[in-house]
């Protein structure tokens, strides 16, 4: 198991190295020059021209990446232009952030999309399958953007329940920060939800339909003890992998969405990144986010593992 | 012994024990500051924290005069090269550091010669700073200039705290040590700046609140209704689109204020232009006379801007008002064109793709179509709109400016030959010649005359064609009370109230 995981990680190199160079090489191919975006309104040519040199943008592109990836192999990613701060500093604030609005997130999810999914299945065919498809469905429709405002509009202007922004770090403030992410957790959740239901109502109808939950009827089995014990579990193979995915993309930041509620994710911080042209700042994140995809992916395989004995045999 | 005997006593205990509520002031800010030494940034937000957080040796009133702030009085000498200014006393940095001259000489230098410094164009005219006193600077210019008090009334004046800088260097910016009235407590990218209170701040009794956050949204729907939810109290940049609704609401305030800059529309007139309107200036004479500029103001900024046609606006007392807003003439704009050789004119305009701008620009291309201009436009984000504009690879573009309290601020530098902002790549020495006179004339009469004089010129010339000037716009809970609407667009809280 432990080799089984090294492998995975040592693949993981070249993986995130590839990646580097596409960011890298993209993010050249874009018009415009970082220093001039960010002279702001006085620019004087000399200054220009001095950060240029400062910050290598002068050097041929290649010779640019082998620097930054020479200081990448040892720690450091680079300092943002726009702010002077090192791009580690960066992430260190954004990461958490990003990790509880994604955790979050998929709690709504899970919630939402799970027991809908289930129910959908036991009940196919009827008015609350029927129902369950349409809200999946409306789920994946209604714009994140559009639904936001709605929220704020009818929750923090209307009724005052919730802070429309003013996001807190939950370990200084674990309440005020759970108030502030209900909101963007539930529009992110809920659009997830309907993925998740679509994908536990097929998994489960299938194994609904299996021999040995025939024989389990037979025995006599309750159906609550049927269709959570013995379906469930068997069903929950493939949302697992489904649900690693989905984190991954959480994790790469949900830029509407933290526009919306002023969070400040990585979303935002990539975003306002590759429009200032602040490139170490987007090679960063992305690395970031690429690892984080990597890693959630292990981890559902290990999962896998974990939840089907017969996986083990093939370690 | 009965716990009632106590309960008095435990209450008072507790009351006493309560902190006075200390009151806190939201604001909302349309982008996110860049790193806040006032050496080094460039933002227009950051400009808005700086007023908060470090003072100047100027300032400027609502009419634009300039005021003292840490300066108090100062003088010119008889040949225009000798700024003499005395001194605030009994001021300090937010580090305990006393202010005195040579805070100011250090600072200033400071601006001149760091390598990453953003002001060294601004300051270009001084030759160096002299202590003359303990409370008491010289400014001994190359040359005279005039615009070096307004100049100081911005982010060159700002006073930083010698012995934070000396010690940070280039990462100042990270936790700057001013003398404002409020010093910086926190800040996280994209998220929040936090500042307090500063209890020794030399104007303390006129500063009645105790904690000030700035929120970046860059949303304007999102940041009035954070305002209307109260997580807000006064936010900057209201969408013109949402000025009848704040008006409408009992709870809001509306305050707003035509802004110093402009909003214009640039033809690259520089040698590498190719393109028939770069070439002659009838060709731009027409398509600047076929814009309604009222109309097209009225209907993209719902009436909250002015139309204008120079670079100052109407109410600006820089304006020539000999020169008035001209009306739409499309008989006169089809004759320049016919005279010019031409039945249609291709024209492309690069342009940024926010909603603002490009409905602006779609009504000035169905107005222009009249006269016989086939107008394509470009939209572009804003960082390859200004690498096209910069290199000279356009052939008209739109663009704004922010404004500067000295006239000079808002047209040397766009259209002298070898200007910084230069993107029309405008080259005339008769303009050049008034320009850089005007920046030399102690006298405003003898300056009025050098700009009234280069307006007649360039409306010939017509480099750029100016459309309207935008207001400034700010919504505020009603429970905030005393702020004043500057041109400038800085949010200045001494005097400002936030009722419970």
């Amino acid at each position: 198991m432990y080799t089984y995981i090294a492998k995975r990680l040592l693949v993981a190199i070249p993986t995130l190295l590839i990646i580097s160079i596409f960011v890298f090489s993209l993010q050249k191919l874009l018009p415009g020059d970082p220093v001039l975006a960010m002279a702001g309104e006085e620019r004087d040519p000399e200054v220009i021209e001095y950060l240029r040199e400062k910050y290598r943008l002068n050097d041929p592109v290649p010779l640019q990446y082998v620097h930054w990836l020479g200081n990448a192999v040892q720690g450091d990613l680079g300092i943002s232009l726009r702010t002077n701060l090192p791009v580690l500093t960066l992430v260190g604030q954004k990461l958490p952030v990003t990790i509880q609005l994604a955790i979050m997130s998929m709690i709504f999810a899970f919630a939402i999309g799970i027991p809908m999914g289930i129910l959908a299945a036991v009940k196919k065919n009827t008015a609350l399958d029927y129902i369950a498809n349409v809200v999946a469905l409306s789920g994946l429709s209604i714009p994140n953007f559009w639904l936001g405002i709605m929220l704020i509009l009818l929750i923090s202007v209307n009724l005052g329940w919730l802070p429309a922004s003013g996001y807190r770090p939950f370990f200084e403030d674990p309440l005020n920060s759970i108030k502030t992410m209900l909101m963007p957790a539930f529009v992110l959740g809920n659009a997830l939800a309907a993925t998740l239901m679509r994908h536990t109502r097929s998994a489960m109808l299938s194994v609904l339909s299996a021999d040995y939950i025939r024989t389990a009827r037979a025995k006599g089995l309750s159906e609550r003890s049927v269709v959570l014990e013995h379906s469930f579990r068997n069903a929950v193979l493939p949302i697992v992998t489904l649900s690693a995915l989905l984190f991954g993309e959480l994790l790469a930041g949900a830029v509407l969405t933290e526009q919306i509620f002023t969070i400040p994710g990585f979303g935002k911080l990539i975003v306002d990144a590759v429009f200032t042209r602040d490139y170490a700042v987007v090679q960063g994140v992305v690395l970031c986010t690429a690892f984080g995809f990597i890693l959630m992916n292990l981890l559902a395989d290990i999962l896998y593992v974990v939840l089907n004995p017969r996986m083990r045999a093939s370690l | 012994m009965k716990i009632s005997k106590f309960l008095p006593l435990l209450v008072a205990g507790a009351l006493y024990a309560l902190p006075a509520s200390a009151v806190e002031l939201k604001i909302g800010l349309q982008d996110d500051a860049d790193m806040l030494d006032p050496a080094q940034s460039q933002t227009f937000v950051g400009r808005i924290v700086y007023t908060a957080l470090c003072d100047k040796l100027v300032d400027l009133s609502p009419d634009l005069q300039i005021v003292p702030q840490l300066a108090t009085e100062w003088s010119w000498s008889d040949d225009g090269k000798e700024l003499t200014m005395k001194l605030r006393e009994g001021v300090k940095f937010h580090d305990g550091t006393p202010f005195n001259a040579d805070a100011v000489v250090y600072d200033i230098t400071r601006s001149m010669t760091l390598p990453e410094s953003k002001r060294k164009s601004e300051l270009k005219s001084v030759e160096k700073v002299e202590a003359a006193g303990e409370y008491e600077v010289k400014f001994i210019l190359k040359s005279p200039d005039v615009t070096l008090l307004a100049t100081l009334s911005d982010r060159a004046g700002m006073m930083i705290s010698p012995t934070a800088a000396k010690e940070a260097g280039v990462d100042f910016g990270n936790k700057p040590v001013c003398s404002g009235p409020f010093k910086f407590v926190e800040r996280v990218q994209q998220s929040r700046i936090v500042l307090e209170k500063f209890q020794d701040y030399w104007n303390k009794d006129n500063i009645f609140i105790d904690k000030l956050t700035y929120l970046p949204i860059p949303d304007t729907t999102v940041r009035l209704a954070n305002l209307r939810a109260g997580d807000l109290d006064m936010i900057e940049r209201l969408a013109a689109s949402d000025a009848a609704a704040v008006k409408a609401d009992p709870n809001l305030t509306y305050q707003s204020v035509v802004n110093l800059g402009w909003l214009a529309i640039y033809f690259n007139v520089g040698d590498n232009a190719t393109t028939p309107i770069g070439k002659d200036k009838r060709l731009r004479q027409a398509f600047s006379l076929a814009i309604d500029r009222e109309a097209a103001n009225q209907i993209v900024y719902e009436g909250t801007s002015v139309a204008g046609n120079q670079p100052f606006s109407p109410q600006n007392p820089w304006y020539d008002k000999d020169i008035p807003v001209p009306a739409r003439d499309i008989e006169k704009a089809k004759a320049l064109v016919k005279e010019a050789g031409f039945d249609r004119v291709p024209v492309e305009l690069i342009v940024t793709n926010n909603p603002v701008s490009m409905q602006m620009m779609q009504v000035v291309q169905s107005m222009v179509a009249d006269a016989g201009f086939d107008v394509s436009l470009k939209a572009t984000e804003f960082t390859t709109l200004l690498d096209e504009m910069e290199a000279g690879n356009y052939q008209v573009g739109r663009s704004d400016w922010s404004g500067r309290a000295d006239p000079d601020g808002n047209i040397h530098q766009f259209l002298t030959c070898k200007a910084a902002l230069n993107q029309s790549k405008y080259c005339n020495p008769e303009v050049d010649k008034l320009l850089n006179e005007a920046r030399q004339a102690p006298d405003n009469a003898v300056r009025k005359q050098k700009y009234d004089a280069a307006a007649a010129i360039l409306q010939d010339d017509l480099p750029m064609t100016y459309i309207g000037h935008q207001s400034w716009i700010w919504a505020l809970n009603k429970k905030v009370t005393g702020f004043a609407a500057y041109p400038d667009g800085m949010i200045r809280l001494v005097g400002v109230k936030k009722a419970d």
